[in-house]
């Protein structure tokens, strides 16, 4: 370019693009410039005005309510700031749950889809179609409100569970174990099976790959991860007791109780983020070439080492970024827990800590800054591992 | 380049304008022509629209005295339906001129949130619902009973304090609104729901069976309801107040809707200062002398409309109880107008 | 060589095909290939078809059967010794389907929605035939013509005419097609232009886009609404007060613009290189380029997406609720409470009904999806 300049007719600077892309981003710069003034300004100046207090000061207040829920140790004497790490863990706790059981249910049926069985994948595609055209907010309502208040609302009358556990309108009561004196054994035990599980297939792989023996990871991986743990408890004369759950004057006591509000929150994400992963579950099947099947099949690989071995390790470069993107639609969706009363980082924060200290401004952009944070994270992860997996051509 | 240069021409001068418009909540209210009240807008009584959609309740009958006495026309309020949540956000950025939305007086609020509280129309305290099938005979024997509350309000920390100072233990669960509580309530997710004494009333019409439910007696906390106004126009702040004030003195020297063009020419001097016919005490606040006069001509002095929206007049059925006069062996007392 | 070409056993003529064993034929051969393959199989067939035994009857007698058409209240609803199981208390719909439709609209203003829904149908009918003839005049009816007159006439006309009817008495059914409306509205040239930006040489201008777009695209919209209704005003002078369903409006429109931008830079990144370059070579200046070369391009093959998202925006309104806003789902919470229609059923009955409207809306937007889809196909095979 620089050898035509010298033959470049000579024209107006305001036609010279340069010049023009210059005069634009300064413009649109400073016109961003001024309407971020004009609302911070604005923003203090309503603040001061109206003389709210500002800052991060209530982090370390009391925050004087209760939550049903506690993944950590609060009570209302706790700090706001420790309702806010209640929150956020009840948060990443429905949406890990959620992302685990979404995957599973999303997988089958998306492999259900495609299956030469005409009424599975009939079924599979209403399912679908279904459960995407109506609004996620309305199916929590329904499975909360509906669905869970038919179960037994009278304390007698609840479903005892077997292995001494209960199920009604106020939730599920589970056995709590507690772990006594040697279960401490246990846990380094079950620490040392990990760690040798992990070295043993790297060893198999390797010699996989250098002489083609195969070995039977799977059995022996289970063996060394439950294995010594279970020696050790047995050495120690299992030191585990349980709290059963027991009726009490008003509710079930004692053990560990799932609120129904967590559960319907569950129910609903699962099975709402389940239809999305099986379309995507579809399409990356669809994207392995039909070719690959064919040959697998002339091999004489049976309909599920096929899909196994062959497709779905294909399909998975296909899939894996469609489906980070519904595990973040999840963990976003777990915030209509609002709607249900389930106590997430939304309704403790922007609910309950908003009404009390009245700092909108500090304590909605927390909010936003945890969910963002989580969405770039997890965008980060997910580059790093596109390039790991990116076809690299030889 | 130059359409550039008039937006950010055009941003300065709002901010100017906006600079120069602080305070004067009265001249704001003046030029708009109507009061921009917050209400509650779900609770029978004290704020909701009615099956017309007209506003009725006790709070909301406060901001149609307020409309009078500065326009002279009861009917120029726009009512703010406002949640909990919001109702203090709205407050604070000019949304409304003033919240009457049975909101409680505390200490916190009228300092870190920039309220200021004119008084209290209502005082009430915080109670107890339960099925009468439980056989509960007082809120002591709650002891890890699962509760319903409404999430961000007083009642759900008072909720916490009272279960706590009495080592008991407690199952709370907290809902957006007082609408999803109760109906969690009504659906025996919880033994118990919580709120205000006049609330538990109002809201117990929207339960299936209200007769299977009982309130219990304990004093859970005091619960003052009252308008609040933003700080900074102290003005606007006299003139809720004596709203207030006005209405209550009419109710105590017997000044009625219905007799108040008669009581224009008693000759009790309280009453003149009163209807304007000595002194000026309403060009004082801002307002015409005649200010009171309006208010109990076109909405009532306070007991009329406490019988007319909550008591006995209203499907709630409230006794007096403390919002009686202090003549009558309640709270309510206005200083004089003099 | 003079083979026996006149022998006997030589066919002179194609031997007609045996039909196929009946076994892989007709109607056994279809259920053999596709339901009873494999023992497996079998099983699968089996277990699905119990499942389908097991929720068609009770969904269609719940809905149907059992249901209860008429009634004044719950009385009707409730199972009594002669009607042991009740359904779906329709009833309770019929009671309600104009608070449902119109939320708080005053009753005798009501014709002013109708005819707001009857100019929306219009124009979406017009939008979305593809065939209709003057279809610019139609963009411009859509976007620019519609919004002004709707809000006219549904907010009334400043200085006599329509009497005002605040935001705050709209609810129902309208409230849910304008939030979705104005959605798609704002959001789509906004959405352009993001995406243009996305892609622009300029750096400050990328830079900004991206930003907006990937902090829109990280939070949930919730929080979204929450900014809107409780942040906004603080951000605004105070003398400026936007009314309570214009902040929603604001939230959504911003945050459906993100998603929106996305869809389009997918578009705009098909269109090959080789057109914009073709372009510039014409002399065409950027705007022109692309409003006369790569837009029409991009958009078209974008259709599909962009509706694709309107359902998920469609869905998404339901959200406003939450702020407090009286959308179609919100009337019916509110009115599933009310003691004169409290039945066990009713709750159900009316989630029914919302899901009804629900899935046959987005279910008729992804149709039209796929149709625009298979259309825009065959016209890139001939």
């Amino acid at each position: 370019m620089d050898a035509a300049d010298s033959t470049k007719p000579k024209v107006s600077p305001l036609y010279d693009p340069k010049v023009r892309g210059i005069a634009y981003q300064v413009a649109l710069c400073a016109l961003i410039g001024v309407l971020v003034y004009g609302a911070i300004s604005n923003a203090i100046e309503n603040l001061t005005r109206a003389k709210i207090a500002s800052g991060f000061g209530f982090w370390t207040t009391t925050a004087g309510f209760d939550i049903n829920q506690t993944l950590i140790e609060y009570s209302n004497i706790s700090t706001y700031g420790r309702a806010f790490w209640v929150g956020l863990l009840n948060t990443l706790l429905v949406a890990a749950l959620g992302i685990v059981f979404a995957t599973i249910l999303g997988f089958a049926i998306g492999i259900a889809r495609l299956s030469r069985n005409w009424l599975l994948a009939r079924m599979a595609g209403v399912y679908v179609e279904v459960i995407r055209n109506i609004p996620l907010l309305l199916q929590l309502l329904f499975w909360y409100n509906a669905v869970l208040k038919a179960l037994p609302e009278q304390l007698q009358e609840s479903f005892i569970i077997p292995g001494g556990g209960f199920l009604n309108r106020r939730g599920l009561f589970l056995p709590q174990p507690v772990f006594g004196n040697g279960s401490g054994i246990a846990f380094v035990a079950l620490i040392l099976g990990i760690v040798a599980a992990i070295i043993f297939r790297i060893r198999i792989k390797r010699r996989h790959e250098q002489t083609g023996v195969r070995a039977p990871v799977f059995a022996i991986v289970l063996a060394l991860v439950v294995v010594p743990p279970l020696v050790a408890l047995a050495l120690a004369g299992f030191p585990i007791d349980f709290i059963y759950p027991y009726p009490g004057r008003f509710n079930i006591q004692g053990g560990i109780e799932i609120l129904p509000e967590f559960m319907a929150l569950l129910f609903g994400l699962v099975i709402y983020t389940a239809a999305f992963i099986a379309e995507v579950v579809r399409a990356g099947l669809f994207a392995v070439s039909r070719g690959q099947t064919e040959a697998a099949y002339s091999l004489g690989l049976p309909t599920g080492p096929t899909l196994r071995l062959v497709v779905i390790p294909q399909a998975m470069r296909v899939i894996i970024p469609p489906l980070t993107s519904q595990y973040l639609n999840l963990t976003k969706n777990s915030s209509l827990a609002v709607a249900i009363g389930y106590p997430d980082l939304v309704q403790i924060f922007t609910g309950t800590v908003l009404n009390q200290t009245g700092q909108a401004v500090e304590v909605v952009t927390l909010t936003m800054a945890v969910y963002l944070t989580i969405s770039l994270v997890t965008s980060l992860l997910m580059n790093l591992y596109d390039r790991r997996v990116a076809l690299v051509e030889r | 380049m130059a359409r550039v240069m008039t937006r950010i021409a055009l941003a300065a001068v709002l901010s100017a304008i906006a600079s120069a418009a602080t305070a004067q909540t009265l001249n704001t209210i003046k030029t708009r022509g109507v009061l921009n009240c917050g209400a509650n807008g779900t609770l029978a009584g004290f704020g909701a629209p009615d099956a017309q959609g007209r506003w009725t309740g006790l709070d909301v009958d406060f901001c149609r005295a307020i409309a009078a006495a500065i326009f002279n026309d009861a009917n120029k309020v726009k009512f703010v339906p406002l949640s909990s949540k919001d109702r203090f956000t709205a407050l604070q950025t000019g949304e409304v001129d003033v919240l009457v939305r049975n909101t409680t007086w505390t200490s916190s609020r009228d300092t870190t949130l920039g309220l200021n509280f004119t008084g209290v129309n209502f005082y009430d305290h915080q109670a107890f619902m339960v099925r009468k099938a439980l056989q509960v005979k007082s809120a002591l024997e709650l002891n890890d009973a699962a509760i319903c509350v409404q999430q961000g309000t007083t009642t759900e920390l008072n909720l916490a304090d009272y279960f706590r100072a009495r080592k008991m233990k407690l199952k709370t669960v907290t809902f957006a609104s007082a609408d999803e509580a109760i109906k969690a309530y009504d659906s025996k997710r919880c033994d118990g729901y919580t709120t205000d004494a006049s609330g538990i009333r109002s809201e117990m019409r929207k339960l299936v069976n209200p007769d299977e439910h009982v309130i219990l007696d304990d004093v859970v906390s005091k619960e003052p309801l009252g308008p609040a106004v933003r700080q900074g126009d102290d003005q606007w702040f006299d003139i809720v107040k004596w709203v207030h004030f006005a209405m209550l003195t009419a109710e105590e020297f017997g000044v009625t809707k219905a007799n108040v063009d008669e009581q224009l020419k008693s000759d009790i001097p309280d009453l003149k200062r009163l209807l304007g016919s000595e002194g000026k005490h309403g060009e004082a606040l801002g307002l015409t002398n005649d200010w009171a006069y309006r208010i109990i001509k076109q909405v009532g002095n306070y007991g009329e409309v406490f019988e007319r929206n909550v008591g006995q007049g209203s499907p709630l059925k409230l006794p007096r109880g403390y919002n009686a006069l202090w003549s009558k062996g309640g709270l309510q007392y206005a200083p004089p107008i003099r | 060589m003079t083979v026996a070409t006149q022998a006997a056993y030589v066919a002179s003529s194609p031997i007609p095909a045996i039909p196929p064993p009946s076994a892989h034929a007709g109607v056994i051969g279809w259920l053999r290939a596709n339901l009873f393959s494999s023992p497996f199989n079998v099983a699968l067939t089996i277990v699905c078809a119990l499942l389908i035994l097991w929720i068609v009857p009770s969904l269609l007698r719940f809905l149907l059967i059992d249901a209860v058409w008429t009634g004044a209240d719950r009385q009707a609803c409730l199972a009594t010794p002669e009607h042991p199981e009740v359904g779906a208390c329709w009833a309770f719909v019929r009671d309600r389907i104009n608070f449902f439709v119109y939320g708080f609209y005053p009753i005798d203003q009501r014709w002013r929605v109708d005819v707001f829904f009857a100019a929306l149908a219009f124009g979406v009918g017009w939008l979305t035939w593809l065939d209709a003839p003057r279809r610019d005049i139609c963009l411009i009816y859509f976007f620019a013509v519609l919004p002004i007159v709707s809000f006219l006439l549904l907010h009334g006309t400043p200085g006599g005419g329509l009497p005002l009817v605040e935001t705050a008495k709209w609810g129902g059914v309208l409230v849910t097609v304008v939030v979705a409306a104005v959605g798609i509205v704002v959001s789509l040239p906004l959405g352009v232009l993001l995406a243009l930006g996305r892609r622009s040489e300029m750096p400050a201008v990328r830079l900004f886009s991206v930003i907006f777009i990937e902090f829109v695209r990280g939070v949930p919209l919730i929080t979204v609404l929450f900014m809107a209704s409780v942040m906004l005003p603080l951000f605004l002078p105070d003398t400026w007060s936007p009314d309570k369903l214009l902040r929603a409006l604001v939230g959504v429109a911003l945050f459906s613009a993100a998603y929106m931008a996305e869809v389009v830079r997918a578009g705009l990144q098909a269109i090959p290189r080789g057109q914009h370059e073709a372009a510039m070579a014409v002399g065409l200046s950027y705007w022109k380029a692309m409003y006369l070369i790569i837009l029409p391009q991009a958009l078209k093959i974008t259709i599909p997406n962009i509706v694709n998202s309107a359902v998920g925006l469609f869905k998404d309104t339901t959200l406003v609720f939450i702020v407090g806003i009286f959308d179609l789902l919100k009337t019916v919470e509110a009115a599933r409470g009310d003691p004169q229609w409290a039945t066990p059923v009713t709750s159900t009955t009316g989630y029914a009904f919302v899901a009804i409207f629900y899935f046959l809306s987005c279910y008729a937007m992804s149709r039209y999806a796929r149709y625009v889809e298979a259309r825009l196909a065959q016209g890139d095979r001939r």
